[in-house]
């Protein structure tokens, strides 16, 4: 094979000519990166602050840091989308490594806000009752000891709690920033890797339910290192097509535009079955990552068993990290195989659209009930990504901000619910909610309202969008399917609102918990962007238009 | 020897942590077996690297050794909190939220 001799003539040529005699060093735009480095730099100074601060003042101390970093990177964001750089200064930058372009900025700034709403969610510390004196949050007081042993009591009586999560969303939302702008596969394999690890060790840190939660944290890890496995294999596989891990490079060698071919690239470039593999596998990641059929089993676990607000956090930000990711592989490393993997997504998100909306009618957990929700979600979420327009890039932006807020603002409603037992799930004990608390009745109604796509909420705005460029890309039946499965989902969530509303409330049924402002706060912000996306989405409609450009 | 050859090897070994995540029940063995997968895209990043003639895959080999670590930190810590409280690490036994 003439590739091998190559090989060893650049082996011998470099020992032969002269050693290297300096490196350059690399040029990196830290006011490009700010965002990011922000959330990072905190998230660092917040495991210090878990060494060294007395346990007294960590809650704060890393309140403070987390909500100063979160706000700082998000005024970060909106400084680089005013300068231009989201548009006619769109770049690569950090040596290829990230993107910063519109829609880049536009997730970035949703995943920020997401984060900061889910943060006050995090924050939480009167909802449960008081343990021996001390306020105490949704998680463990000390995730290293055996549920209901005697150093659990011990942990609960001396008043500990786990402050390690700041730092940990903290990371976790460093990890999102980068997976919608990594710009070459081996950023894009780290960023899920940090965005995922911090996720998995939330997931197992309940303060109730703790068997529960400990076992959404091991499906939710061993599935998700099975599926990072596999998108592992997928970069090799296209970095033995290409011989390249740079989105551009990769894209011209799929489109066979690149100029210089050495031997090697001309062998491999032949050989179709390595791009193909390696595109499925790596879409197939990502596919599992924001919940698509048949890559969903971990969704209704996971979401159920992780605290309330970690499965909040999680169902928003990670979905809006991931299809940002999804979109950008699609539009810019394989357009020129978008004949190849547009019947795939076609069937995927029609499978996921049905799938998620017809198994949530047999739900009776209400957690479970708005994982398959997320799950169907995914699925019109898929049907923009599909369109490949220019429009179809803006409507998904769109439907995920309008989605997020959503999501973590009826999680935030599913923690106020409350028995002897913590949280209250189950479906039945809400019966009858809204008799006997008209308000969070009603703002649990307006959330679902907007899952079901009903007119003057976001969702509708957002599936609206979505299908309306689907369709002009020429998907119609898909839009077919979709409208199909809305009208199936709307039945469900009119359930539960008929539920809470119509039905005589049970004597021995939850409480209302009424919580501190932090939550108020993630509850108001949730309702206020569902209704003002619902009644006025025209300017974000454009906003999410102007950002929707790839830089290649 | 020619470096598809070890694609192959890569090939197989990533087959058999595949099959050994879906066919074997202790949560241990599981997760070897995806160490397995991540090695297996170790040996075709390397192999790759050497068809190609450039040292990406080389690097990339170094960040996967990483990240695998981290993933094994990650993982043996929920496992072992799993162990400690059923007794059990099989992934069969976690079922408290079947339908």
């Amino acid at each position: 094979m003439s590739a091998t001799a190559a090989v060893h003539s650049l082996w011998t040529t470099a020992a032969a000519a002269d050693p290297i005699s300096r490196i350059d060093a690399p040029k990196i735009e830290y006011g490009q990166l700010a965002p990011t480095l922000i959330v990072v730099g905190a998230a660092v100074l917040g495991v210090l602050v878990e060494a060294f601060v007395p346990r007294r003042t960590r809650y704060y101390a890393q309140m403070f840091v987390a909500v100063v970093a979160l706000a700082a990177a998000f005024a970060a964001v909106v400084a680089l989308a005013a300068d231009g750089y989201g548009t006619t200064k769109a770049g690569i930058v950090a040596m290829g490594a990230i993107a910063v372009d519109g829609p880049a900025l536009f997730l970035q700034g949703t995943i920020l806000l997401t984060a900061m709403v889910g943060l006050f969610t995090f924050a939480e510390r009167r909802l449960d009752p008081e343990a021996h004196g001390n306020r105490v949050d949704s998680f463990a007081a000390q995730a290293a000891s055996v549920p209901g042993s005697d150093s659990e009591k011990k942990a609960v009586k001396a008043g500990f709690t786990t402050t390690e999560v700041f730092p940990l969303l903290l990371f976790a939302v460093s990890g999102m920033l980068v997976f919608p702008a990594a710009n070459d596969l081996l950023t894009l394999f780290v960023a899920l890797e940090v965005l995922s690890l911090p996720l998995y060790l939330l997931c197992a840190l309940a303060r109730r339910k703790r068997l529960m939660s400990q076992e959404a944290a091991v499906k939710y890890f061993l599935l998700g290192a099975f599926a990072s496995a596999f998108t592992l294999f997928g970069i090799a596989l296209l970095y033995g097509y290409s011989g390249s891990m740079s989105y551009a490079t990769i894209a011209q060698v799929v489109d066979g535009t690149v100029q210089d071919v050495s031997p090697a690239l001309a062998d491999t470039m032949g050989n179709d079955a390595l791009l193909l593999v390696g595109a499925a596998l790596l879409v197939m990641g990502l596919l599992f990552k924001v919940g698509a059929v048949p890559f969903h089993m971990w969704t209704p676990d996971v979401y159920q068993g992780a605290p309330t607000p970690v499965t909040g956090f999680m169902a928003a930000a990670t979905k809006v990290a991931a299809f940002g990711a999804l979109l950008r592989i699609l539009y810019v490393v394989l357009p020129g195989l978008r004949w190849d993997w547009r019947p795939v997504m076609w069937a995927v998100a029609i499978v996921t659209m049905l799938a998620g909306a017809i198994v949530a009618i047999t739900q009776t957990d209400i957690k479970r009930l708005l994982a398959y929700s997320s799950i169907a979600h995914a699925g019109f979420i898929l049907a923009g990504v599909i369109a490949t327009t220019p429009s179809g890039i803006s409507s998904v932006l769109f439907y995920l901000a309008a989605y997020s807020f959503v999501t973590i603002g009826a999680f935030a409603v599913v923690t106020l619910v409350r028995d002897a037992g913590g949280e209250a799930t189950h479906l039945s004990k809400w019966a009858g909610l809204g008799r006997r608390s008209p308000l969070v009745a009603a703002v649990f109604a307006v959330f679902l309202l907007a899952f079901a796509g009903i007119p003057l909420t976001s969702g509708f705005a957002g599936k609206f969008a979505v299908f309306k460029a689907a369709a002009e890309g020429g998907a119609a039946p898909l839009v077919v399917v979709g409208v199909i499965s809305s009208a199936i989902a709307a039945f469900f969530y009119i359930r539960v609102i008929v539920l809470m509303f119509f039905s005589e409330p049970r004597p021995e049924g939850p409480t209302v918990a009424v919580p501190s402002p932090l939550t108020m706060t993630a509850i108001g912000v949730g309702v206020a962007v569902t209704v003002v996306l619902g009644v006025a989405p025209q300017y974000f409609l454009e906003l999410a238009g102007d950002a929707g450009v790839f830089v290649r | 020897m020619n470096p598809v050859n070890y694609l192959y090897l890569a090939a197989l070994l990533f087959t058999i942590g595949a099959t050994g995540v879906l066919i074997r029940r202790n949560a241990i063995v599981v997760f070897m077996c995806v160490e397995l997968m991540l090695n297996a895209c170790n040996l075709a990043f390397v192999a790759f690297s050497r068809m190609h003639g450039n040292l990406d895959g080389q690097i990339i080999a170094f960040f996967t050794m990483v990240v695998a670590a981290a993933e094994v930190v990650v993982g043996l810590a929920i496992i072992v909190s799993l162990f400690r409280s059923r007794h059990s690490a099989s992934v069969d036994d976690a079922s408290l939220m079947k339908l």
